[in-house]
């Protein structure tokens, strides 16, 4: 089990490290999956399975599937890809990566310099966290549940496609008429997809108007 | 059931934050900002599970529990802000953030 521990920490980092380093949006997103499940092994060696199971449930499963659903919605394409690839180069990450390595240094002296001690003196299992977060922590267990009320009702609000509100009242008239034009989803579906594409290329934010008719019609 | 020295889980730790650092610093598409957000979020977690089970304690794991549900909030409203900065931006690009108005 020892082993294991060194193997997924090991993992873990490979991992991680490819998921900073990669172009492909889908690529770094598997590859922070492995990283994920490396960090479940690393839990589930320390002798807490209930955290490693959760960390396979609601991130690798549910977090990570989020990140797929979206990046699967806005349709990346290649040509953010070359851009990427544009970007990292060493000159634009040599910098950060060798402040983060004196950051790293100067932890690893804080870490080195306690006492030192064994893990894993016994595993902590579920039902001794469950106690404890309805015991004493219970009141933290209901702010937990209220700020994700809270991402849920802003996430809502935030993805709820509306009007832009400074659009002048031609574009706004313009988008109604072309709303009650449309003849069905997949035509719609069509001209948004294919409309935001050739306007990212060069001059994205100044043009209002494909913006404006990505937005969607309230027909109801 | 491992037996590592406590200042192991730690350096893991540590090196997983400082990688997710380098993320945010380095990459520009917001998709692999959130993601590099997350690694930290995560490596946070792994030094609280290391500390609950140097002294054996489950507060180690109550509090992963709370950064986990606060990791899940905030990739919530941070995809549903990407999917707004792609509308409004035509691209995922954080640079382009600074020609915001208002």
């Amino acid at each position: 089990m020892t082993v294991a521990f060194y193997l997924a920490g090991a993992v873990a980092l490979i991992a991680t490290l490819l998921v900073v380093t990669r172009h492909d949006t889908i690529h770094a997103l598997l590859y922070l999956i492995v990283s994920l499940f490396a960090v479940a092994v690393v839990f589930y060696t320390l002798g807490a399975p209930f955290v490693a199971a959760l960390e396979v449930i609601v991130y690798a499963g549910a977090i990570i599937v989020l990140f797929l659903f979206t990046v699967m919605l806005l349709n990346i394409g290649h040509e953010a890809e070359g851009d990427e690839r544009r970007r990292l180069r060493p000159v634009s990450w040599l910098g950060p990566g060798l402040l983060a390595g004196v950051l790293l240094v100067g932890l690893g002296v804080a870490i080195a310099g306690g006492a030192t001690a064994q893990t894993g003196a016994r595993v902590v299992g579920p039902r001794e966290v469950g106690v404890a977060l309805y015991g004493p922590y219970a009141i933290g267990v209901e702010l937990a549940s209220t700020l994700l009320l809270a991402a849920l009702i802003g996430a809502r609000h935030l993805g709820q496609r509306r009007r832009e509100p400074d659009a002048g009242s031609p574009a706004t008239a313009a988008v109604v008429t072309d709303g009650a034009g449309d003849t069905g989803p997949p035509a719609a579906l069509a001209h948004d997809v294919g409309d935001p594409q050739p306007a990212a290329a060069d001059e994205a934010p100044a043009a209002p108007l494909p913006a404006v008719r990505f937005w969607r019609r309230d027909d109801r | 059931m491992a037996h590592v020295p406590f200042e192991y889980g730690l350096y893991l730790a540590a090196a997983l934050f400082l990688i997710g650092l380098v993320g945010v610093l380095v990459r520009r598409n917001l998709i692999f900002v959130l993601a590099s957000i997350e690694i930290m979020l995560n490596a946070a977690g792994l030094a609280f599970v290391v500390a609950g089970s140097r002294w054996g304690q489950p507060d180690g794991q109550v509090m992963f529990f709370f950064i986990l549900s606060m990791a899940a909030a905030e990739v919530a409203v941070g995809l549903a802000l990407a999917l707004l900065f792609r509308r409004a931006f035509g691209s995922l690009d954080i640079d382009q953030a600074s020609r915001m108005r208002g």
